[in-house]
């Protein structure tokens, strides 16, 4: 680990309109690590996601990515930085117009010189490492939510990313596909030497894959560590978390108060 | 002064509109001849917007204009007979097809069949995340999605146009032999003694410029689409409404510059 960390943020602040989502992080990801953002629904976890992928800007502090600041980065930078990472989303987002197999070949084709053969083989490979060989034919919109979730994978591994991030891999699934794509993130982890970042509210799969967790809440780090010590933390809001206890629905008497008032 | 501040208002959206179109436009030109590997790629995606966009239209398009040739020989005969003048209708046909109902019926048909896809197909990308994918894998959804569509348009409206005009005469020279003492021969003689070449190419130019208006307008409101799959009908009929009220106003502009000019 003595490379320094493949992600980094710092004092990292995003805001859409005049409502700011995070407010002030710094966390660093170490190359080849598995690092689980846990956090519930509004926690601005996705939003996290999204600044690392170059997909919002932060208003104020850094991001680094493979030593590029996205904060500050130029298009062509954003552009060599994407090319290196890989990022499957919450629910697939694959070209609806095109084939499970041309999806996973669309950045193959546009950013590589290769023979229409060795990407028809590339393709093939990927789509087996998801369990989808047999899909490679389908159109999105005939596949299943746990198919389209292994597709999107596939489809971000595609330029054999150096960091593999995930959007809600397992959410909206039963149990035993949820089960099933948390396996395929292990084997991954396992097969390839790639730093993977996943986005979740799932505790059962984040302590399955992650080497560390960052647990966000209202924009805010409140606990960051490897998952046995996160396990032991006494942070009122991870114990909640953790232990699956409902919010009250204002904090206090003004909170209360503005639920009926609508005033901040 | 408040009437006045609301149509400066206006005016001044109007032309931040306007603005914005040329933005995208220029973009989508500019991708166009960017590395030789996405030109290929972009080609043949244009060559597939260009069956969608031209060859699928050419049987509604076909009906349409020969309708509006019959229609326009009869309503010219009703008036050139009170004149003794029943042998002027093949000129009267050819002329207001190819300077002006062959290219804007041409618009409008591939408003309502290609303008409104593009919102559509670009909105329901952009609500399910799609367009988000492509910007991770380092492809620009104006290069991907809109620069292929112009190239598109660009080659067959004109080719769709010249189809129009054709079958606009073909038309009105079914009234003329049945209701004007034409043979097919001499009505198509009458035809083309009556057109110059710049009537067909003033017709021509008006219709690439439709091309360019009905694109950007189908694309710049599909980018613009918001969240819900709602907004993506929202996106569709604005794009229809403002493609259509800009072609009218784009021949407004080009039939008064041709007429000034000496051309029309």
């Amino acid at each position: 680990m003595s490379e320094g960390p493949i992600i980094s943020g710092r004092d990292l602040r995003v805001q859409y309109g005049d409502r700011e989502i995070l407010h002030g992080i710094s966390f660093d990801v170490q190359p080849r690590e598995t690092i689980v953002i846990l956090g519930g629904s509004g926690s601005g976890k996705s939003t996290l996601l999204r600044t690392m992928v170059g997909l919002e800007r932060p208003t104020a502090g850094s991001v680094w990515v493979h030593g590029t600041n996205l904060a500050e980065a130029s298009p062509a930078e954003l552009d060599e930085v994407r090319r290196k990472i890989g990022l499957s989303f919450q629910g697939g987002a694959l070209i609806g117009s095109m084939t499970v197999g041309e999806n996973v070949a669309l950045p193959l084709r546009e950013h590589t010189k290769l023979e229409e053969s060795t990407i028809e083989v590339m393709v093939r490979i990927k789509l087996q490492q998801v369990g989808l060989i047999k899909f490679q034919h389908f159109m999105p919109s005939q596949l299943s939510g746990g198919m389209k979730k292994r597709a999107a994978l596939a489809r971000a591994m595609a330029m054999d990313p150096e960091i593999l991030f995930c959007d809600e891999p397992s959410a909206g699934l039963d149990p035993i596909i949820a089960a099933g794509i948390d396996h395929l993130i292990l084997n991954l982890k396992q097969a390839l030497a790639v730093t993977i970042v996943v986005v979740t509210h799932e505790l059962a799969s984040a302590f399955l894959i992650a080497d560390r967790i960052i647990v966000l809440d209202g924009g805010h780090i409140v606990a960051m560590g490897p998952t046995e010590e996160l396990k032991q933390s006494t942070h009122p809001r991870v114990q909640q978390f953790l232990n699956r206890v409902a919010d009250t629905e204002g904090k206090d008497d003004v909170d209360h108060l503005q639920l009926f008032t609508d005033r901040i | 002064m408040e009437p006045l501040a609301g149509i400066g208002g206006t005016v001044e959206r109007g032309l931040a509109y306007v603005g914005g179109l040329a933005q995208l436009l220029g973009r989508a030109f500019v991708h166009a001849f960017r590395s030789p590997l996405k030109r290929s790629l972009s080609l043949q995606r244009a060559c597939h917007q260009a069956m969608m966009i031209g060859v699928a239209a050419v049987p509604v398009i076909s009906f349409i204009t020969f309708f509006i040739g019959v229609i326009m020989a009869l309503q010219g005969a009703y008036e050139l007979k009170r004149f003794g003048a029943i042998h002027l209708v093949a000129d009267t046909v050819a002329i207001s097809i190819t300077r002006e109902l062959g290219p804007l019926v041409t618009a409008i048909v591939v408003i309502g069949r290609s303008g409104s896809a593009f919102a559509a197909e670009i909105g329901t990308m952009k609500v399910t995340e799609e367009l988000d994918a492509l910007e991770t894998m380092a492809l620009h959804p104006i290069g991907f999605l809109v620069t292929p569509k112009l190239l598109a348009m660009i080659i067959m409206m004109p080719c769709l146009t010249i189809w129009a005009d054709l079958m606009g005469v073909i038309g009105g020279s079914i009234f003329g032999v049945i209701g004007a003492d034409y043979t097919f021969r001499t009505y198509f003689i009458a035809t083309r003694d009556a057109l110059f070449m710049r009537d067909i190419i003033t017709g021509l130019v008006k219709s690439i410029v439709f091309g360019l208006v009905i694109t950007g307008v189908g694309c710049q409101e599909g980018f613009a689409t918001g969240a819900g799959s709602e907004e993506v009908g929202r996106s569709t009929t604005s794009a229809v409404v403002t493609s259509i009220f800009l072609v009218v106003f784009v021949d407004l502009v080009f039939t008064a510059i041709f007429y000034v000019t000496g051309g029309a």
